[in-house]
């Protein structure tokens, strides 16, 4: 079988712990939560932090807590699980209730984390491979490699961001809360999400440990989440669209962002506009999702031929939509 | 043979005897075995396809504290392979690696992560070879020879068969039917993952235990490669967890776990990681076939030219008997008057295909229902109709000389077309929605050996204790399909015993008769007759010496409950255990033995080994489809399912069996996909359980199973096959449901959504492989028919007769 390398394992009891370990150890050290995402990437050595920081222990890193304005403060800590059953979420925010419920397996959603969902790193079927299967390709710049081998002449790292739960919080206005050894600081979903890179796509610092995730209030706006993947269970997306949607007779105001396509969600911008001030009509929405496919330009690195996955985008953003436009 | 009577545990569904001890957690499976002393071994694996091995330097990791043995292949230089003609493996590569996954170098070491580090220290100087990495690449012959035997270049082995004249047959046809279809390769994905622990005990014999299928045959290829006598090396089978013919090669690691317990005095165990099993593989070749058909308008085959090209990937395996079966049984469902068949086997830099599930079958059995299915639209004949006016007639001989006993296939038609309503709903669903039908067959064991010998394919040996008990000793392997409860229940019934009575000791080559092993259907059927040959013996002379204390003929004397009584009067008895002291007693222990071989087949030409068994099982099935018109994605409804199984011995596994039969084919149906990165040096695409797609319960539509009872004479209580034959069906029959729900044809498998979107869109509503290259034929056995006054013989070809003079 595959074994874990050897980390030393470190237990804190409060953030503030943690930021200091983070901060001495440097970008050896990695929290873990759940431990769903690190431990397979370690026993494929893709990652071989030296430290190894458990989130477990730590105080005041859960609770789901809606606060009288209507914003809902989750603690990163919360298991997939605890958000899938919390009832007033599937009731108000359906978007991210389906997208918790998406999320691989009941066995893994009970061990995994919103934090570590949020942070999940970015995948690759040339990335997610064993030691020895990288080295029959000459390794791939994400990890101990010069070579994108999605895409050979380019710069940039390909790996897909393959988190149900990064795009619903981008379309929410999710604000992240993170703390590290010079203080805490405060970013939104989309500014968080703002690398175009697959080995750099988030701003988080290896030194900062997410400490609160903070949803706006949604004042009755619609939400959807619609995901593409092989099997009803236990697959990451190879695509999702998460749509936020204020409709009051037309549409007020409109978040259309698509993941699973790249390094970072997409918001299909042009989309976005046409549908600001429409009704949601059926040639709007169709006008909408071709325009949404723009957007969007998967490559052959998941699950499934890559020019289907594109073919795929407007299928999806029209159901997102016509979801949307059915929800009261 | 028992026909009509009553049975005791025979049809009904006891427990299986391993049930418990599975649901309790206390089967020990080969990983879970312990020694004290015992190191861990892990193998260096080629990280290159193709490549001439030019040094090994072990020395660091031969430096690495833990670290007690590294073996490199001049250590066992001897070749080893499943076929006696393909003898092609090293246990260590060390002259040329042929695939990403070749073993070259293994360590053991105090632990496995130990063992892991090392074999990473490993460093192996290689000069690349070009590689080769599909079959029409290989059949082409432009790269350097893989291999240094086969018929020519990269062709491992090229046949070419005519029986009866099939152009002939085509010119009186009124419709000829030319397709190409392409299956593409899958792997086994058995959820337990190969492991072996070898070890020497202190008289220096070796022992090996290990999840392999085939303990016979590992036996045999250890004392070759290792140089000792079969009676100084014992193969213990463990339990698999799941083999589906994934375990029936001898395997690298089981040999190397041998070898380095000699070197280190030292228990060894190797337990292979998931991506080490895709790179064990032996699963599914990939297979380009062209079948023409010729038909009369009323729905009768004239005859058909079936030809097919195989990827056999970089090893033998059991590629020559693959090959032919891709050939064998297109004759034995419906009548095929004149059949020709040409195959061509490739070597490829790829992992080794082999025999999963259905052996070569369920490629062509793809490519002729699915003809079919055409064939019936367009003579306008319903496809349930058509097959069912040209099944093969029972006890009969086919064009390719392989007999038929009894074939239930028919009923079983008519049971799926029943059940799913079919006459009122097929070609009447609503858009997306769709029914498909197909039909298969397959063998109840392999009619011949792997190697040729005259001895029995299975044998039986059965003590009986004076307390009661039996204990009854086969080499049969306990793979999850149910073998050591079929075992026991035949014994059982034939005495009069509960199954619990029933101690149960298999797949052990120091302690148990031979069984060749649990592949081609062969052990319910095989080990059952032996077994109840055996168990006849044992109350034959229990009976007897009953009788006589009981003052009656023996013909009266009954066995059942636990005692052994008097027909006419059955409160005049005794029990079991007094009647076997009573027979101890007057003539001392009693054992007794039971072997049994299949029948000799009418066939005797060039490849009539491959495709002949004692009787053949048959399956018809009914799949309802949901296909999203908007995505191409398939969602199975439903599957009604009919087996000819002759007879069940224990319905609750032989259902398990039909239903784990659908669960693989509509996995290779929908998803399941052996892919490589062909411009990335030949690695495979994802060796992973995710990765790798394989339907879960949660695609598993409901299946109805029906069984159809009629006993075939040849069988145990009447018994067919039932582990292989039922997956057959369902690959053809998604692909013809998707043409009832959108009119289009998929001719190949996997049916990824994006061929099913591509179909939509192209012209003539099709997506599949629109050429096949020439098998470069020269050479082709004539063999006249039955039917034309042959006798099973083929005319000595002018090469061989050259040869003779």
């Amino acid at each position: 079988m595959m074994r874990l390398p050897k980390f030393t394992w470190r237990a804190p009891e409060t953030v503030a712990e943690v930021a200091k370990i983070l901060h001495e150890e440097g970008p050896e050290a990695k929290v873990v939560a759940g431990g769903t995402d690190l431990y397979p990437n370690m026993k494929w050595r893709v990652e071989t932090p030296k430290t190894v920081v458990s989130l477990r222990k730590v105080e005041g890193l859960t609770g789901i807590d809606w606060r009288d304005d209507g914003s809902l403060r989750i603690g990163p800590g919360q298991t997939l699980r605890s958000l899938e059953r919390d009832e007033r979420i599937a009731a108000e925010l359906p978007g991210l209730h389906t997208a918790m419920k998406s999320i691989s397996t009941p066995l893994l959603r009970n061990m995994g984390t919103i934090g570590g969902n949020l942070c999940l790193d970015t995948r690759c079927n040339y990335y997610n491979q064993s030691y020895e299967w990288r080295r029959s390709i000459d390794f791939c710049m994400k990890c101990k490699g010069d070579t994108c081998w999605v895409a050979p002449s380019s710069p940039v790292c390909w790996a897909v961001n393959s988190s149900d739960g990064v795009p619903m919080m981008v379309a929410l206005g999710a604000t992240l809360r993170f703390t590290s050894a010079d203080g805490e600081r405060e970013v939104t979903a989309d500014d968080l999400y703002a690398g175009e890179d697959g080995r750099a796509w988030m701003t988080r610092r290896p030194d900062e440990v997410m400490t609160d995730i903070v949803i706006p209030a949604q004042n009755g706006a619609r939400t959807v989440y619609q995901k593409l993947r092989r099997r009803g269970t236990f697959d990451f997306p190879v695509l999702g669209v998460a749509a936020r949607i204020v409709m009051n007779g037309a549409v007020q105001s409109v978040d259309l962002i698509i993941g699973a396509v790249g390094p970072v969600p997409v918001r299909a911008g042009k989309a976005e506009e046409l549908l600001l001030g429409s009704t949601l009509s059926d040639e709007t929405i169709e006008q909408a999702a071709a325009l949404a496919q723009k957007s969007a330009t998967p490559l052959d690195n998941t699950d499934f031929a890559f020019p289907w996955r594109r073919q795929m985008v407007p299928v999806f953003v029209k159901r997102a939509l016509l979801e949307a436009r059915g929800q009261v | 043979m028992a026909s009509d009577r009553e049975f005791n545990l025979i049809g009904k569904s006891p427990l299986r005897v391993d049930g418990m001890a599975k649901c309790a957690g206390q089967t020990k499976f080969a990983d879970d075995l312990s020694m004290p002393r015992m190191l861990f071994a892990k193998l260096h694996r080629s990280p290159v396809a193709h490549a001439k091995i030019v040094g090994i330097d072990t020395s660091k990791a031969e430096a690495m504290p833990g670290v007690v043995a590294v073996l490199t292949g001049k250590s066992m230089p001897i070749p080893f392979g499943i076929l006696p003609v393909s003898q092609d493996e090293h246990v260590l590569a060390f002259d040329k690696v042929r695939f990403i996954g070749d073993p070259v170098a293994a360590v053991a070491a105090v632990d496995e992560g130990t063992a892991y580090e090392a074999m990473l220290a490993i460093e192996v100087t290689y000069e690349e070879l070009p590689v080769v990495l599909n079959a029409e690449q290989a059949l082409a012959n432009e790269a350097p020879a893989i291999h240094d035997y086969g018929d020519d270049g990269n062709v491992h082995k090229r046949v070419s068969m005519q029986f009866g004249d099939v152009e002939q047959a085509f010119e009186d046809s009124d419709e000829i039917f030319t397709d190409i279809t392409l299956f593409g390769s899958n792997t086994h994905l058995a959820m337990e993952q190969h492991a072996s622990l070898g070890h020497v005990a202190a008289d220096g014999r070796v022992t090996i235990h290990s999840s392999t299928q085939t303990p016979h045959y590992l036996h045999k290829a250890a004392c070759k490669v290792l140089e000792l006598p079969p009676s100084r090396v014992r193969i213990i089978a463990t339990p698999n967890g799941g083999g589906f013919g994934g375990k029936s090669d001898p395997f690298n690691h089981e040999i190397v776990v041998a070898k380095l317990s000699q070197v280190t005095n030292r228990p060894v165990k190797i337990s292979l990681t998931r991506e080490e099993v895709f790179q064990c593989h032996r699963g599914r070749h990939t297979v380009l076939m062209k079948s023409r058909m010729g038909m009369t308008k009323d729905g009768k085959i004239t005859g058909i030219h079936f030809q097919s090209l195989l990827d056999g990937g970089s090893y033998g395996s059991f590629g020559v008997a693959t090959t032919y079966y891709t050939g064998a049984l297109q004759t034995v469902t419906y009548e095929v008057p004149t059949y020709r068949f040409d195959g061509v086997r490739a070597f490829t830099n790829k992992a080794p295909s082999g025999p999963k599930r259905g052996h070569g079958t369920p490629q062509p059995r793809f490519a002729i229902e699915v003809q079919l299915d055409k064939a019936a639209e367009k003579l306008g004949i319903d496809p349930a109709e058509l097959r069912l006016r040209m099944i093969q007639p029972p006890e009969s001989v086919t064009a390719n000389w392989l007999y038929v006993n009894s074939i239930g296939l028919a009923e079983c038609i008519e049971k799926v077309v029943e059940g799913s309503g079919w006459k009122e709903r097929f070609g009447k669903l609503p858009r997306g929605h769709g029914l498909g039908l197909a039909c298969s067959s397959y063998i109840s064991g392999a009619g011949l050996p792997i190697y040729w010998n005259a001895m029995p394919h299975s044998g039986v040996q059965l003590k009986v204790d004076r307390g009661g008990g039996v204990a009854v000793f086969c080499g049969e392997t306990e793979i999850g399909q149910g073998s050591d409860t079929v075992l026991a229940t035949c014994v059982a019934e034939v005495l009069g015993l509960e199954l619990l009575d029933v101690r149960v000791c298999a797949g052990d080559t120091d302690l148990t008769p031979v069984d060749l092993g649990s592949y081609s259907s062969r052990v319910t059927l095989m080990m059952g007759n032996a077994a109840i040959q055996a168990a006849e013996r044992a109350r034959e002379i229990i009976g007897k010496h009953a009788a006589k204390r009981m003052g009656i003929p023996g013909n009266r004397v009954v066995f059942a409950g636990n005692r052994v009584f008097d027909a006419e009067d059955p409160e005049r008895g005794m029990s079991f255990s007094e009647a076997v002291q009573i027979a101890e007693a007057e003539q001392g222990t009693i054992g007794t033995v039971g072997s049994y071989s299949p029948p000799p087949n009418p066939g005797r030409y060039r490849g009539s080994g491959v495709g002949p068994t004692a009787t053949y099982s048959y399956t018809a099935a009914v799949v309802e489809i949901f296909a999203d018109e908007e995505t191409g994605m398939i969602e199975v409804d439903k599957v009604w399912i009919a087996h000819d199984i002759g007879r069940a011995l224990n319905r609750n596994l032989v259902i398990g069996q039909v239903e784990g039969g659908v669960y693989m084919g509509l996995g290779e149906a929908l998803m399941e996909d052996m892919a490589y990165r062909e411009k990335r040096r030949g690695v495979l695409k994802h060796p992973s359980m995710l990765e790798y797609k394989s339907i879960t319960t949660h695609e598993m539509p409901e299946v109805i199973t029906t069984l159809v009872e009629h006993p075939d004479p040849r069988g145990p209580f009447g018994a067919k096959e039932v582990g292989q034959g039922p997956l057959l069906p369902m690959m053809p029959a998604v692909a013809n449901a998707l043409h009832d729900a959108l009119g289009v044809r998929v001719d190949q498998v996997p049916i990824h959504p994006d061929l099913v979107m591509k179909a939509l869109k192209a012209k003539d509503k099709r997506a599949g492989p629109k050429k096949f290259p020439d098998l470069l034929i020269t050479d082709t056995q004539r063999v006249k028919t039955q039917a034309e006054g042959g006798d099973g013989t083929a005319p000595r070809s002018p090469k061989e007769k050259a040869v003779q003079s």
